[in-house]
């Protein structure tokens, strides 16, 4: 990747506000947000489940609009009110919560279903680039097998591959890995960190799971719940690259005692509220 | 080595890194299972098969059939079936080279009913398919085309096929025609209906997926769409593979000059009993055979879905 890419994937959230249409009452889901995020950094969104961290997502996505303030990247408007969303595209793509990976399409396929379909390559010429990028995602020997036939570890992975054969500016990961259990997490959290090393691409990641954050995040935010808000954003003061023992550390144990009484707040508020998963 | 480290080289397989023992014990890499040569996995399958109890459980329930049939006909002689045609009567009949009623495996006529009814289910199937499958993804994919077409589409739906034979007559002439509609008419509501259940169905996030990665909507609809929306066509086609022999022996039984349904028809006004019993029994061989070519086309377009069945 040349260096001239590395000052692409630059979001600036201004005073976001987004209202939810729920049995005819309006309820705000994203009050005033207001944070931004470096070209090429891994910004992690912390919040209980439901505080609207992923409305605030999918208006990145351009899965719909804002009722207030407005998102830029790279300084282009990408969504305000009374201003068209940006459409849905490829310099944005999302990795969703349980996986999008086509299950009629082999490993492969799904890998060079983006390039493809955007004609930015021949089939044959993204099938080959897929390959490239498999291999060195360490997925080599994938290629032909359906996305069924593997583990949900090899999904998650290959499903980012699909994500930055596009050449994403930024990636919106919506809890990618909520479902799975600790250990293939850790090893998915390593993989990412690998991916990222070698693509530096911006990375606006959702999760509810504190440590997850820490471990990747070169800041987090900690929003508030519903309306959603930052409460608190904290820097991640330990370099990369990391690997998956940083966690016995006792600066990474520092910033998540720093910040476990924060989300535990808010979590309470949550669950007070009665909110739902999802 | 610590357990974690185990796990993590079985879940990288190809991960260049350090291979102990250890892992050579407990990890087992995932590899893309080898494809056999197809003659070989129909042997080995037919030999598999014959190991379990299902044939033989197939074979004792024909065995009950049959022995009820017999028993209650001709042993035990029921009241009410005195004028039910017995096994042995129909089974003669069916392979003797003179049948009492004139047909029987050895008379071209039989051909010519299986053949009829075939042809009209074929035309019909046809049909069926090629405009209920699109009428289907469309009420499924387009919101202004599902309210306006399936309010009407839902009415006409429940009315019973019979109920359709007067105007089939009526409207179009011939024999032939009003038969083949009405196989038809039934099939392709079932076609259309289970196609736009199956687009339905798609996960949306399968559709949001693609508009990230650059689709435009035919693309979504060639890549995301049809191939969800399989399954669910391939049940609709084997439910319409059902409800056109159902509604085809209706409409032989009305119209029509020849046909496995005009054969049972007047084998009963013609009293001659054995001849009914060889067309429904025909009707179900002949019928069985066209569902699982469907069930056969449907799983060799859904590979993917196979092959993650097969391993779990």
């Amino acid at each position: 990747m040349e260096a001239g890419q590395r000052e692409r994937g630059r979001l600036r959230i201004e005073d976001a506000v987004k209202f939810y249409e729920t049995r005819g009452t309006r309820v705000l889901a994203v009050d005033h947000c207001s944070f931004d995020i470096a070209a090429g950094e891994i910004c992690m969104v912390v919040g209980p489940s439901g505080c609207g961290k992923t409305t605030l997502l999918n208006a990145i996505a351009g899965f719909h609009s804002l009722d207030g303030g407005r998102i830029t990247l790279d300084g282009q408007v990408l969504c305000g009110p009374g201003q068209a969303t940006a459409p849905v595209g490829p310099d944005r793509v999302v990795v969703f919560q349980n996986g999008a990976l086509f299950p009629w399409k082999t490993v492969l396929e799904n890998v060079a279903f983006g390039p493809t379909v955007q004609r930015k390559l021949s089939p044959a010429a993204a099938r080959e680039k897929a390959r490239h990028m498999l291999a060195d995602a360490g997925l080599g020997g994938y290629e032909d097998v359906y996305p069924g036939q593997t583990s949900s570890g090899v999904r998650r992975r290959v499903e980012i591959v699909r994500a930055l054969m596009n050449d994403p500016a930024v990636l919106l990961l919506d809890e990618p890995y909520r479902a799975l259990d600790a250990l293939t997490k850790s090893v998915l959290h390593e993989a990412l960190l690998e991916i990222y090393a070698k693509n530096r691409v911006t990375i606006f990641f959702i999760t509810h799971d504190l440590e997850e954050a820490i471990f990747l995040g070169r800041r987090v935010v900690v929003m508030t719940t519903r309306p959603c808000r930052p409460k608190r954003i904290l820097e991640v003061d330990l370099g990369y690259p990391r690997r998956h023992d940083l966690v016995t550390g006792r600066r990474y144990r520092e910033l998540v005692l720093e910040t476990t009484e924060v989300v535990h707040e808010e979590a309470l508020k949550s669950f007070q509220l009665g909110e739902k998963e999802g | 080595m610590s357990i974690m480290s185990i796990l993590k080289d079985d879940d990288l397989p190809e991960q260049p890194g350090p291979v102990t023992r250890e892992v050579k014990l407990v990890a087992n890499p995932v590899t893309p299972p080898a494809k056999p040569a197809p003659g070989l996995v129909l042997v080995e399958r037919l030999g598999e098969w014959f190991k379990g109890p299902k044939p033989y459980l197939m074979v004792l329930g024909y065995a009950l059939a049959l022995a009820f049939w017999y028993l209650s006909v001709e042993v035990l002689r029921w009241p009410r079936f005195e004028k039910m045609p017995g096994l042995t009567q129909v089974f003669h009949e069916w392979w003797s080279r003179e049948p009492t009623f004139g047909l029987s495996l050895h008379t071209p006529i039989y051909y010519q009913h299986i053949w009829v009814s075939l042809r009209r289910i074929g035309i019909a199937f046809f049909l069926a398919t090629s405009l209920g499958v699109p009428v289907g993804l469309l009420i499924g994919w387009s919101r202004t085309f599902r309210e306006f077409v399936f309010p009407v589409f839902e009415l006409l739906r429940p009315i019973p096929i019979l109920a359709w034979v007067p105007i089939a007559i009526i409207v179009f002439s011939g024999s032939e025609t009003p038969v083949v509609f009405l196989t038809f008419l039934a099939s392709f509501f079932a076609t259309a209906l289970n196609t736009m259940l199956g687009v339905r169905s798609i996960e949306p996030t399968f559709l949001q997926a693609a508009r990230c990665l650059g689709a435009s909507r035919g693309q979504v609809f060639r890549h995301v769409v049809i191939p969800g929306a399989l399954p669910f066509i391939f049940t609709g086609l084997q439910i319409s593979m059902g409800v056109a022999w159902f509604s085809l022996a209706a409409a032989e039984m009305v119209s029509g000059q020849y046909g496995l349904g005009y054969l049972i028809n007047t084998s009963y006004t013609m009293v001659q009993y054995p001849t009914i019993i060889i067309g429904m029994l025909t009707l179900g061989v002949v019928g069985y055979v066209t569902s699982a070519l469907v069930r056969w086309v449907g799983t060799r377009l859904m590979a993917w879905r196979n092959q993650a069945l097969a391993t779990g």
